[in-house]
């Protein structure tokens, strides 16, 4: 690791100044990317502004106001995940926090710093692969010909197929979340789907935060499509690994009718993947096994595998068609 | 003996207090962090070392260019020596293998010495590498040729019995190349005074790591001290000295001060051995009754290109079924990576797994029950040698793990069983494990109010050594376990067997107990010469050790405490040595040499190992292809049981380990490169918590007179063997889809 400067902020307003001004910042929360990716010499910030003080404000709480939820940046996955209301009311929320990382893991990370984990791509993470145009621009892509079973098939350029590992951010973009930003020029608000760009040709420039801006909260708009909400994720083993394949789902059924329809991917695609094809077939239509088919495929009628991560597609569409059918049958 | 005692060392591991290699305390150490090579093949041309040396509290960095010829080569274990490869760390431009050693930084932080380390500049010159079995480039040789005391077991005529069989099974078998992965990392801590060298470092053979040193530094073996009393995980990985240490030692000499290295996880996956990739070819010939008539397997094994190591499994695989016709025949392919070496049931992990899945083919072609199949073909003998088996309860351990597990339930047809959206299966597989025993010394002292010390430089890599010797001590001397204290792990200590090949708890409670024989001996001859004594003119096998007192059949007993004043003296001290039945008489010298030979499995005139069952049942959802492990049943019979809470959790352990291979673990390759990619635990799988939610071991009793006087049979590696097999087959009983390749996965069943 190299030397930093550490910096401590106690405010929203200090944070955004102190990362404004001197050398370039990276803000600190729970660290489980940042701090592992330092160790690994992979991420080499010159100043790191300690942004944990926020979780005693509005940062550390978890709000429903007029049904919509606000939850803190700096709230930790575990305690989301536990919270009633957001069980109750977002259950696809819920699931998708329980099934990231470990409850160890879960008790450190921030959901602001969660939704910008960075991929797990090994050819990424281990600076001493030659090519990773994420990491080190215009060297390459090492996963495109090489080891790539874990690799995007979705929303992949020829410049990075690295997959955007979460799972929250899968089930905030299928919910149309939105994002409150503050910077030194103030607040605004962002799309939860528009924070990650596809990698194209420039794979190193993940997300369209500007530097020093700061993710204050996320603000998830209830509907009539969130309590019949799930994220079903599949891995090789049961607990504690990134997703081979996932889905969020969130439906608002009249009759067996699709009214409403949210479908978000995960673990298939570089970033958190909203799958608008996927919801045009469903609206207006009547949910059975046939339809779930056929939202599937239209889902992944854009992939392209690469050679070892073909199977994500046939794991993906089946992942998706099961989330379906299973949230048609919860119980509410 | 025999009894569920807790761990004698539990309180100070779960307290934190027990002391691992990198956490003995040492004099202003200075801290190491390894540069390893970025290609697999090739040469360095040329460091750039200004940025590195320009961080704060560099010290020293070692490269080929100032180290040379400083480390002599070292002998590799599988031509007798002691070494893991006989590659000379630093002493040229030549890269071998990827993620070999290249450089050493030292610093005064450990922060430091791994920034400089990420600093250090190497340019190359890449050649290309052959990766893998079917690789451009591999060089395959039989190992016959390679080694010249190999055997490929054979009896009769097993391709005209192939031709003839009625029934045959035909099938290629795969394993993956996988990483032991401890969870103490590859620690070194070297600390020289004057001429004397103090390594500490995780070993499971502190002799041999002493007369490596030696070696490899051209010094006296007498001024080398290796320490390392607990082990953080070993699985074979720390058995067989790798080029650290010697590099280590250096760097501390250079500075004049201690040097501390603990190595990154990744770098772990190549600063030292691995389980190879293994490709079998396996033909199967019976009679329509199930009764085996032939045997061909032959295997191929991935080593490198410095090196030929080599596991052989039908050394094992061909003994334990009675088949009168075997051919077997085993190579080895070289390609351009680090050497492999022992890991957990070497030969018998992926071996195994080839003939177990292969008999349950042959079940399934004979429309049989796979457990009838394995009783038909069961055998008192070595079907190779006709050599009686020194004791075998395949078939009992069978029997209760059937019952356990209520196998009589099972459907035989593949797809008959289904819950839900899972499709379930059942499988089952033969664990076996060669009991190996080694020559041993250790010094047994005794004091007049009981308290035992005894030493031996045997090894705990967590499997309970500790609490097995001191059981077997207090047993023969009559006295609580308490009052036994073991010291092991120094090589200051009598000369104990490599903690390989489960031999630990046979080779050292057989020598521990004849040392204890020895204090008795001396005890009971004077209490019985003594005027007045109330033993006096017993015989000598009259009288045992019991609750601190040498008691007569009829109930008359002598105090220790008055045995010891007959005798005159406060306490006893014997130096005992043992050799196991067909091991050479010069194998003590050898021992004292570091030299890993043991004896056992299948001999001249007997043939001994532990059996066991292993019965899972394997669900495959429908719709994901998600594969889980529900219940697992292993019973196992591996003669006396010196601490069945021990053996328990080796079992459990074992199985578990099993799932892991047929489930989970695969060191990926980047075959462009030959290069490991998934080199952290987040992306080497292991089973968590929620994977393995019902491990249920039976210990069928099991009496053994001849193995050795104990009647001890080793275990540690028996349990993971089979696991992948029997899970294989449950794949197939689910499913009724044949995957002859681990891991077995979702894109396997899709």
């Amino acid at each position: 690791m190299r030397p930093f400067l550490y910096e401590r902020a106690t405010s929203e307003c200090a944070a955004v100044q102190l990362a404004a001004s001197g050398a370039p910042a990276q803000f600190l929360a729970g660290g489980t990317t940042l701090i592992d990716l330092m160790k690994l010499d992979v991420l080499r910030p010159a100043r790191l502004i300690d942004i944990n003080g926020l979780a005693a404000g509005a940062a550390g709480l978890i709000e429903e106001r007029e049904g919509a939820l606000r939850l803190g940046a700096l709230v930790d996955m575990a305690q989301a995940a536990e919270h009633p209301v957001v069980r109750r009311k977002f259950p696809v929320l819920a699931d998708a926090l329980r099934q990231a990382a470990s409850q160890q893991v879960r008790n450190m990370a921030s959901l602001g710093g969660n939704l910008l984990q960075r991929t797990r791509c090994p050819y990424y993470r281990d600076r001493s692969w030659p090519a990773c145009n994420r990491r080190k621009p215009g060297s390459g892509c090492g996963a495109l010909h090489g080891q790539n079973r874990g690799h995007a098939v979705l929303g992949v350029s020829d410049a990075c197929i690295a997959t955007y590992p979460g799972d929250l951010a899968v089930a905030l973009v299928a919910l149309d979340a939105v994002l409150e930003i503050i910077g030194a020029d103030g607040a605004r608000t962002m799309g939860a789907a528009e924070l990650h760009r596809l990698p194209a040709d420039t794979p190193h420039v993940e997300t369209n935060l500007a530097p020093g801006q700061l993710i204050a909260a996320i603000r998830v708009p209830a509907g009539p499509w969130t309590r019949r909400s799930l994220y079903l994720k599949v891995r090789d083993r049961e607990s504690y690994q990134f997703a081979l394949a996932s889905a969020a789902v969130a439906l608002d059924l009249s009759d067996g009718m699709v009214r409403h329809a949210r479908v978000g991917l995960g673990g298939v695609a570089t970033i958190p993947w909203r799958a608008t094809a996927a919801e045009d077939q469903l609206v207006g239509r009547r949910l059975d096994g046939e339809l779930a088919r056929a939202t599937a495929e239209a889902a992944f009628a854009a992939a392209r595998p690469a050679r070892h991560n073909a199977f994500k597609l046939g794991l993906g569409k089946r992942t998706l068609e099961r989330a379906l059918l299973q949230a048609a049958q919860m119980e509410l | 003996m025999g009894r569920p005692e807790p761990r004698v060392d539990g309180r100070l591991k779960v307290t934190g207090n027990a002391r691992y290699a990198s956490d003995f305390p040492v004099a202003n150490p200075a801290h190491a962090c390894l540069v390893t090579s970025a290609i697999a093949k090739g040469r360095i041309v040329s460091f750039d070392l200004d940025d590195a040396r320009a961080v704060p509290g560099v010290l020293d960095i070692l490269t080929h260019e100032t180290v040379g010829n400083e480390v002599h080569e070292p002998k590799f274990f599988g031509s007798g020596g002691t070494a893991s490869t006989i590659h000379r760390p630093l002493s040229s431009a030549q890269i071998s293998h990827a993620g070999q050693i290249v450089a050493i930084v030292v610093a005064d932080t450990y922060e430091a010495a791994r920034e400089a380390a990420y600093r250090v500049r190497v340019t190359y010159e890449e050649e290309d590498a052959a990766t893998t079995l079917d690789s451009d480039g591999v060089e395959t040789l039989p190992a016959t040729k390679v080694r010249k005391e190999h055997k490929n077991p054979r009896v009769g005529d097993a391709a005209a019995a192939l031709r003839a069989a009625p029934v045959t099974i035909d099938a290629v078998y795969e394993t993956p190349t996988q990483h032991h992965n401890a969870i103490e990392l590859y620690a070194t801590t070297c600390v020289w005074s004057g001429e004397q060298l103090t390594v500490y470092e995780p070993s499971q053979f502190v002799h041999a790591l002493k007369h490596a040193m030696a070696e490899q530094l051209g010094i006296d073996a007498e001024d080398v001290r290796v320490i390392s009393p607990y082990v953080g995980g070993a699985f074979g990985s720390k058995a067989a000295v790798t080029p650290r240490t010697a590099l280590v030692a250096i760097a501390a000499r250079r500075l004049n001060r201690p040097v501390k290295l603990v190595a990154t996880r990744a770098q772990g996956f190549t600063i030292a051995t691995y389980r190879a990739e293994t490709r079998h070819r396996v033909r199967l010939g019976a009679q329509r009754d199930g009764k085996l008539t032939a045997y061909v397997h032959e295997g191929w094994e991935a080593t490198s290109r410095l090196d030929d190591y080599l596991v052989g499994g039908t050394e094992t695989t061909a003994h334990i079924y009675d088949v009168p016709n075997v051919s077997t025949r085993v190579n080895v392919v070289r390609t351009d990576r680090a050497t492999p070496g022992f890991m957990r049931s070497p030969p018998e992990v992926p071996y195994v797994f080839a003939l177990e899945t292969a008999l349950d083919e042959l079940a399934e072609a004979l429309d049989m029950d796979p457990i009838e199949l394995r009783r038909i073909n069961d055998t008192r003998n070595d079907p190779i040698t006709g050599a009686p088996y020194t004791s075998r309860s395949l078939m009992a351990c069978y029997d209760e793990a059937s019952r356990a597990f209520g196998w009589r339930r099972r459907n035989l047809p593949p797809g008959s069983m289904r819950d839900g959206d899972w499709l379930v299966g059942w499988g089952c597989a033969t664990a076996v494990y060669p009991t190996f025993m080694g020559a041993a010394t250790a010094r047994v002292r005794l004091a007049r109010n009981g308290a035992t010390r005894v030493e031996i430089a045997a090894h705990d890599l967590g499997t309970g050594a500790y609490t097995a010797i001191a059981q077997t001590a207090a047993e023969r001397l009559g006295l609580p376990v308490a009052a036994v204290e073991v010291l092991l792990g120094d090589s200051a200590l009598p000369a104990a067997p490599v903690a390989g090949g489960s031999n630990t708890t046979a080779s050292c409670c057989n020598v521990v107990a004849k040392a204890c024989d020895g204090i008795r001996r001396r005890l009971v001859r004077a209490a019985m010469r003594a005027d007045r004594g109330p033993l006096r003119g017993r015989k000598p096998s009259s009288v045992n050790f019991v609750d601190r007192h040498i008691a007569g059949e009829d109930g008359a007993k002598v105090s220790l405490a008055d045995a010891f004043d007959m005798l005159g003296a406060p306490m006893i001290e014997e130096y005992a040595h043992w050799l196991p039945h067909g091991m050479e008489p010069d194998a003590l010298k050898k021992l004292h040499l570091g030299s890993a030979a043991l004896t056992g499995g299948a001999m001249e005139d007997r043939i001994a190992a532990a059996f066991g069952a292993e019965l899972v049942e394997l669900r495959v959802n429908v719709y994901t292809g998600e594969l889980r492990v529900p219940r697992i049943v292993g019973a196992f019979a591996a003669g006396r049981i010196v601490n069945p809470r021990t053996a328990h959790s080796q079992y459990v352990g074992g199985m578990i380990w099993g799932i892991a291979s047929a489930l989970h673990e695969q060191t990926e390759l980047d075959r462009r490169v030959a290069r490991y990619v998934n080199t952290d635990l987040a992306e080497y799988l292991i089973p968590v918590n929620a994977d393995v939610p019902d491990v249920q071991a039976i210990l069928v009793s099991e009496e053994d007179r001849l193995v050795n006087p104990l009647g001890i049979k080793g275990l540690g590696e028996l349990a993971n063997v089979g696991t992948a097999a029997a899970l294989g087959n449950a794949l197939y009983h689910a499913t009724g889809r044949r995957i002859r390749k681990l891991p077995l996965r979702i894109e396997d069943v899709l």
